[in-house]
């Protein structure tokens, strides 16, 4: 357990603790981990909705003459055809192509607005202003508090509150007003599941909480079922699942490289990144199911026969499935789907098998999907 | 039969030259939901404060250490199917191991119940 005195407060922080949270340090800040209990958590928010603080995360907004050809060079997503209101996940990348963060862009009226993991926000702020040019400033949005709420019933609990959210479509975002206060959300999250994420001025977030935990479907959620739905959903960690050694085509995020920039190149790594998309790399981060119940958990090492194939970066038990899952990086030889290999924990061989991810179903509400 | 505890959250309760070993209350609702336990086969040999067990929650695997030294004489199987146990029972249907002591006089150094309820609310 870490010392408090170390943590940093969110806005939130006294809010978690008068809701019985037990407070961990994570990203420097003294965060929920959980309130009632993990699994209870996880399973309330793929039946309902869960309210998660999020305001470690730093929440930046690009601007400038030519911001979207520059940051190009840094990620290899189409930022130039993002329309106003559309978003993209995509990567932060070293000079040499490895991965430095994983990070969501949305074009609004005032910029690029760029959300970008709280354990990395400081250096990845430096390393964007070393390497963008002076014309394009970098408005790092300290006083607002993100919160995301997940789960088939979020958008319905939150259109009550907040007219009209409903109709955002999965990636999109817009400005909506809360009474007098505004609120940037987007139909995004780190669940699998559907729901939003709210940016908000961090003297209101305290109000606005309270105001979406009213709603009967809605409970709190902290981090350690964060991190188990976002597992089940096949979404990288990143610093576990992706780190600076890992590029996008081994971190499994290939659908992040869009086709103009395959085509195009011209972002760190290019020759690289695009030479792995066309032959393969020689390890990949894929889907590991484990047989019996013993979970298997970050650094144990993966085996076929005698011979290291790979390595676990993420495991846990699995509420939803009702088994232990982990995600790993695993040889090319020995990472297609299906192929039977070994973990090792605390000197026994637990039994894997390269899977498919997600291994609970995405249920994102999708512009032009049947439902 | 008397129960002692440890500053590792382990509870013991010696009849004779016998004992059974589990984890406190405290430990449990520290750990959150527990989804796996190992217990040490019978026969295993264990050293005080050695590694013993392990339970495993939803976020993390812990060790559970012998508080005193001795040899397994049984396990509890009935964790291997319902690891729940030791979060809705953890005094008593989850506990862990029974062990024949080597040297009851290592009991000399463990808390009594108060003793431990004043260690936890020092916490």
């Amino acid at each position: 357990m870490s010392d408090d005195t170390d943590m940093l407060e969110l806005p939130l922080g006294a809010w978690h603790r008068a809701k019985g949270a037990r407070m961990v340090s994570f990203a420097g800040y003294a965060m929920p981990i959980q309130y009632e209990g993990i699994m209870a958590e996880h399973l309330w928010t793929r039946e309902n909705a869960g309210l998660f603080d999020v305001s470690h995360m730093g929440q930046l907004i690009l601007s400038g003459e030519g911001t979207a050809a520059a940051l190009e060079k840094l990620v290899p997503g189409d930022i130039s055809a993002l329309k106003e209101g559309r978003m993209r996940y995509s990567l932060l990348l070293g000079e040499d192509g490895g991965v430095l963060d994983d990070l969501m862009v949305t074009a609004t009226p005032t910029g690029l607005y760029v959300v970008v993991n709280g354990a990395v926000k400081h250096q990845d702020i430096a390393y964007l202003r070393a390497n963008l040019p002076a014309a394009v400033d970098i408005n790092h949005l300290q006083d607002r508090a993100l919160l995301a709420l997940q789960g088939p019933k979020a958008v319905e609990a939150l259109a009550r509150i907040v007219p009209g959210v409903d109709r955002l479509f999965f990636m999109e975002a817009d400005l909506f007003l809360w009474g007098e206060v505004p609120l940037w959300i987007s139909r995004s999250g780190y669940t699998g599941e559907d729901g939003v994420e709210i940016s908000v001025p961090a003297d209101q977030v305290e109000a606005l909480a309270d105001a979406i935990c009213q709603q009967a479907e809605v409970k709190p959620i902290g981090l350690g079922a964060r991190d188990s739905l976002r597992l089940e959903a096949g979404l990288p960690l990143y610093g576990h699942d992706m780190d600076p050694t890992t590029d996008p085509v081994e971190g499994n995020a290939s659908f992040a490289i869009s086709k103009r920039r395959r085509e195009e190149g011209g972002f760190n790594g290019a020759e690289r990144i695009l030479k792995a998309l066309t032959n393969g790399s020689a390890r990949k981060l894929v889907g590991l199911s484990v047989e019996g119940k013993m979970p298997v958990r970050e650094g144990a090492p993966i085996f076929a026969g005698d011979a290291q194939v790979g390595v676990v970066t993420s495991g846990g038990f699995a509420p939803s499935v009702g088994a232990p899952i982990a995600m790993g990086y695993v040889a090319a030889s020995h990472n297609s789907i299906g192929t039977p290999v070994e973990a090792e924990v605390r000197g026994k061989r637990v039994p894997l098998a390269v899977a498919a991810m997600p291994f609970i179903p995405h249920r994102y509400h999708r512009r032009g999907a049947s439902k | 039969m008397t129960r002692y505890f440890t500053d590792e959250h382990e509870w013991i309760d010696v009849e004779g030259n016998t004992a059974t070993v589990g984890i406190t209350d405290y430990a449990q609702g520290q750990l959150g939901d527990i989804v796996f336990a190992e217990v040490p086969a019978v026969g295993t040999t264990l050293s005080k404060g050695g590694d013993a067990a392990v339970v495993e929650s939803v976020k993390a695997a812990s060790d559970v250490y012998a508080p005193v030294s001795g040899t397994v004489t049984e396990g509890n199987d009935a964790l291997a199917d319902d690891p729940a146990l030791v979060n809705s029972d953890p005094e008593g249907a989850g506990w862990f191991f029974k062990l024949e002591l080597s040297d009851p006089s290592e009991l000399d150094g463990l808390m009594d119940a108060a003793a431990y309820k004043a260690f936890v609310d020092s916490l």
